[in-house]
């Protein structure tokens, strides 16, 4: 989806912030959010991370932006839970608010009342899957991406559609996003790691000497 | 961002209301988030990261299979807790600077580098590292030549990415825990040298 969370060449947020002497958590809510994801696996609501990505990238787009990390995590896994029906909204905001939340504190999550659930798999640890189909391209071949997005979850950046590349790796097959991520099955396809000169990324305005390399699966890819 | 961001406070009484129910329903229990705290904070780091380094500055033969295929070469390690289905390692020499980043979440080897820093996650450096990478570099004091190609990997699917930086000087006279102990995390991402 052509969401918030697609950052890459956009413009306008400033200076990179550092900050020193950084704690590994910056408050124990932190450290919990990592509890509540397992308990969320526990509970059946988080069937793999494709599909935690695609939970994130539906929180609200202005929420994403100032909630941070875990909170976007937090966010995320809230529209995990109220969508399988382990909690519901409506019980989450009359604990916050019992806890001593503010009334009008936006809430980043935005569950949907009919998520697209269609059957998942079973996670298994790793996401790679050998294919015994030949790749469709080979290490050194040029390659044009995709133009379009999607409505759902892809790994396709939008700064990286209708760009012309190199194929620089092969890595067999992968467990594809774009399906896992909403319970259509794994659908493995060919990954590839792809080479796109700055050039032709950012035009005349590129830095001198940049390359940007990216794993893109097979179907975000066309023969010259 | 920070003047945008909302009071954890708030964020903090979300995530306690929901490990709340969560505990009623029998889902979690009050001691998870302890365990959490241990393993990032001991078990997973950048120290992990630094060791493979150091042993790929010190050892010709540990080096080519790191480079050839870093998820076998970092399991004679045998690290706790972190698992990466294919960790690629990219080496940083005089032709070429690498440095990594993922613009469409966060993702980060965890498995050699534990937790990735805020910034790593904030909107400034997932959007401008791709597009001006060099000017990016100048803000963390790093200057890399023109005339050097600036690689920057996206890790926009489960492989991960840690950069080999370049040895220091004295990387022949120096012993494998000294030389760790001077590898930084920001020299494994790719945003500082050594």
């Amino acid at each position: 989806m052509d969401g918030i969370h697609d950052l890459g060449g956009r413009q306008g947020f400033g200076r990179v912030r550092r900050e020193q002497n950084e704690p590994v958590f910056h408050g124990r809510w932190e450290a919990k959010v990592f509890a509540l994801l397992r308990a969320a696996r526990t509970a059946g609501a988080l069937k793999n991370t494709d599909q935690f990505r695609h939970a994130i990238e539906r929180i609200d787009p202005v929420a994403y932006l100032s909630h941070g990390y875990y909170g976007r995590w937090l966010g995320g896994l809230e529209n995990l839970l109220v969508e399988a029906g382990v909690l519901n909204q409506q019980e989450i905001e009359s604990k916050a608010l019992e806890l001593g939340a503010d009334s009008d504190w936006r809430v980043a999550a935005r569950p949907v009342a009919q998520p697209d659930v269609v059957g998942y798999e079973s996670e298994e640890p790793s996401a790679i899957r050998p294919l015994p189909t030949e790749p469709l391209f080979r290490v050194g071949e040029p390659v044009h991406t995709c133009g379009t997005g999607t409505a759902g979850h892809t790994r396709l950046p939008a700064y990286i559609r209708g760009r012309e590349g190199t194929i620089s790796a092969w890595h067999d097959g992968w467990v594809l996003p774009d399906s896992n991520a909403h319970g259509r099955g794994e659908n493995p396809e060919h990954l590839y790691t792809v080479a796109f000169s700055g050039a032709e990324l950012w035009g005349e305005q590129s830095e001198p000497g940049v390359v940007v390399r990216i794993d893109l699966f097979e179907s975000y890819l066309l023969k010259m | 961002m920070s003047e945008h961001e909302y009071p954890t406070s708030q964020q903090s009484i979300r995530a306690e209301a929901i490990e709340s129910l969560l505990i009623d329903k029998g889902l979690l229990t009050e001691d998870a988030v302890d365990e959490v705290i241990v393993q990032y904070n001991e078990r997973v780091g950048p120290m992990n990261g630094a060791k493979v380094v150091a042993r790929a500055w010190k050892d010709p033969a540990f080096k080519t299979r790191l480079l050839a295929d870093g998820t076998s070469a970092v399991a004679e390690f045998e690290f706790s807790g972190g698992q990466v289905d294919k960790l690629v390692v990219v080496e940083n020499t005089s032709d070429v600077h690498n440095v990594v980043v993922c613009t469409l979440c966060s993702c980060y080897p965890w498995a050699v580098l534990g937790l990735p820093p805020k910034w790593y996650k904030d909107p400034a450096y997932r959007s401008r590292i791709v597009r001006e990478p060099r000017r990016v570099l100048e803000e963390f004091g790093v200057q890399i030549a023109a005339a050097k190609e600036l690689c920057v990997w996206d890790s926009s699917a489960e492989i991960r990415y840690l950069v080999l930086p370049e040895p220091p000087s004295d990387s022949d006279s120096a012993s494998e825990e000294e030389l760790a102990a001077r590898v930084s995390r920001d020299a494994m991402i790719g945003v500082a040298l050594i």
